[in-house]
């Protein structure tokens, strides 16, 4: 292999792994706080990348315009998802949360089944994004290195609202202890949906970002990403949002280069991740990043 | 001992629902009878799953893997050596399998081992795992699976799957499994194992501190349902004589989930009713799909109008009822006499009843 075709599979490794991370984020935020794993997060990601669609094929508004609204239409959904799906189960054991948060996917899925239709949806690309660039035989496209930048910008923008705001501040109370953050004043509720919206404002975000890079739409087109993320999630030690980003370049990553270097693995490519969480689980189940948790009795 | 006049009920309800059986088997049309097949299948897949879930409390999300392993083992050891050969036209089948077969029971024990062989190989590790990182484990093996069944083109036929497959599984024999699967689930509910799963369930310290092997108890339930998941799908392929890998996505775990949820966690009744009301109503709501969906049953990824109903279903029911139908109890003839449907039995009782939910 050459220098510059491995230097092209690292670039594209980045690209993936950056959308990764941009959606392993909300995945580990809403851990963080409420030990819940969304399965909902991959269906909040594809509805994003079809209000965009929407936006712009229905309403003629311009790519930005659309990005804009239909991230915001995004977020106000995860929140909304919140308070219908989780909220009423908040002292309910985790099990049931989880069954209905299974529940609200599926029918998040099968909605938009019977609203957008099974088919497939081709997307027009922005002409900013779809600028091929040369750089030393390593050619990519610019939406493949957006990516990237709206994910740093994300992570730097989430660490200062957690480390340095006062909503950052309730923000790691209430996922230290849920009722002493109550007994703190703390509106809890509010926090929590604060994360809901933050989360699947980023969702939102990568569904655009993916819709970008691979021009297709379809309903089901959050479930693997969705899967995937939530795994990149918990390799980086879920509830930690600089985690989520290493864990999602680390799993864009493996995925590229495994295949790059070994091309007969190619069909396995989905069950990569999997196999990477089961190990992950079995070796070091708080991930890279995350703090041992104590088993409480 | 309970009440004689108890266990009289309970042979009259089974012969009568043997009988009821015998007469369907007799007059329906073959759509109709599938759809009946279909329901013992299902009562086997949800106790499988109520066996982990609901009675050891371990939330396991791959039942779709152990079924897949099922119906391909069943599959590949009961087609005929033309049959492989027909099948397998982009790759030749590997030799050492294109002359294997047996006849259609020990292949279905064949397939239930092996997936528990699966069961217990995956266990052993995983269930070191609590709550939602099993089910996310549980699921990540299913996903392997699949992913593994549609790569290995001269083992499984790769994604194309395999088509006419000898059906074997007649109403007689899905619903003698589903029998089966009853009266070893009511049986296991009064052994002391099945008193050591539940004590997991409710509490796995204090469960351990009265000296139960929780991690033994643990990975034995899963094993067994796995073989229980195994012989399910080995029925499901042998009743829909087609498998390929896209059957056995997530969706299909979903809906034993459904139907456990909806029946009662904890539940052998609650499972057995859900079961059979869910299929039935699978077909009933088929409608709602459009006039051009004419398959039995839906394993695409275009479910439609009809999944909506479903998920708004098990969405309403964990919300607003999260007991379920059945809770954690069992149907009881008791319970007929409280509403007063059946004259008063001498003693009230509570104990499981068994298999008369059915009729």
């Amino acid at each position: 292999m050459t220098l510059a075709l491995f230097l092209q599979h690292l670039a594209n490794a980045l690209s993936l792994g950056s959308l990764y991370a941009l959606i392993a984020i909300g995945y580990t935020m809403v851990y963080g706080i409420l030990r819940l794993i969304n399965f909902a997060h991959g269906d909040v990601f594809m509805l994003g990348a079809y209000l965009a669609f929407y936006s712009v094929a229905t309403f003629m508004l311009p790519w930005w315009g659309a990005l804009l609204l239909a991230v915001l239409l995004t977020a106000a959904f995860g929140v909304g998802l919140e308070w219908v799906a989780y909220r009423p189960l908040r002292d309910s054991p985790r099990i049931s949360v989880m069954i209905s948060a299974i529940g609200a996917s599926f029918l998040i899925e099968n909605v938009a089944i019977v609203l957008f239709g099974g088919r497939p949806k081709g997307v027009t690309v922005p002409d900013v994004m779809n600028v091929k660039l040369t750089l030393g035989g390593v050619s990519i496209m610019s939406v493949s290195l957006v990516i990237p930048i709206i994910t740093f910008v994300a992570l730097a923008v989430l660490l200062w609202v957690v480390q340095r705001t006062r909503v950052g501040m309730a923000m790691r109370a209430v996922s230290t202890d849920l009722d002493a953050a109550r007994l703190q004043a703390i509106d809890v509720n509010r926090i929590v949906s604060f994360t809901f919206g933050t989360g699947s404002l980023l969702a939102g975000v990568g569904g655009i970002m993916w819709s970008y890079k691979y021009p297709q739409l379809n309903p089901l087109m959050g479930v693997m990403p969705g899967l995937k993320c939530f795994i990149a999630a918990v390799i980086g030690g879920i509830g930690n949002i600089p985690g989520a980003v290493l864990g999602g370049f680390l799993l864009g990553g493996i995925e590229l280069l495994t295949i790059a270097f070994l091309p007969t693995l190619t069909g396995y490519r989905d069950a990569f991740a999997f196999v990477l969480l089961i190990v992950v689980l079995l070796v070091k189940p708080s991930g890279l990043l995350g703090g041992a948790a104590v088993e409480k009795v | 001992m309970r009440p004689k006049r108890t266990h009289l009920y309970t042979l009259a309800a089974l012969a009568l629902f043997t009988g009821l059986l015998a007469v369907a088997d007799l007059t329906f049309d073959s759509f109709t009878l599938r759809v009946l097949d279909l329901c013992a299948i299902y009562v086997v897949l949800a106790l499988s799953l109520n066996l982990v879930n609901g009675f050891t409390g371990l939330f396991s999300l791959g039942h779709a893997g152990f079924m897949a392993v099922g119906a391909y083992v069943s599959a590949l050891l009961t087609m005929t050596p033309e049959q492989k050969e027909m099948n397998f036209f982009l790759e030749p089948i590997a030799p050492w399998l294109a002359h294997l077969s047996m006849p259609f029971v020990p292949a279905l024990v064949v397939a239930g081992l092996l997936a528990a062989a699966l069961g217990f190989l995956l266990g052993a590790p995983v269930l070191r795992l609590k709550d939602d990182y099993l089910a996310i484990a549980t699921l990540g093996f299913a996903e392997i699976i699949r992913v593994i069944l549609t790569n290995t083109q001269n083992i499984t036929n790769g994604a194309l799957g395999l088509k006419g497959l000898p059906r074997y599984a007649t109403t007689w024999v899905v619903w003698g499994c589903a029998a089966a699967s009853v009266a070893f689930m009511v049986l296991l509910g009064r052994s002391s194992y099945g008193r050591a799963m539940k004590a997991v369930r409710d509490d796995e310290i204090a469960a351990g501190a009265m000296g139960i092997d929780v991690f033994r108890v643990k990975v034995v339930s899963f094993t067994v349902s796995s073989f229980m998941a195994g012989v399910g799908g080995a029925l499901l392929g042998s009743l829909l004589t087609t498998i390929d890998p896209k059957m056995f996505t997530f969706m299909l775990t979903f809906n034993i989930v459904l139907i456990v949820v909806l029946g009662g966690i904890g539940s052998i009744t609650g499972s057995v009713i859900a079961s059979i009301a869910v299929t039935i109503l699978m077909e009933a709501l088929r409608f709602l799909d459009g006039p051009l969906d004419l398959g039995v049953v839906q394993l695409e990824a275009r479910p439609g109008l009809r999944m909506v109903v479903f998920s708004i279903g098990l969405m309403a029911v964990v919300l607003f009822r999260q007991r379920g139908l059945m809770g954690n109890r069992e149907f009881s003839w008791s319970m007929l006499s409280r509403i007063g449907l059946l004259p008063r039995a001498g003693a009230a009782d509570g104990a499981p009843g068994g298999k008369h939910g059915v009729a």
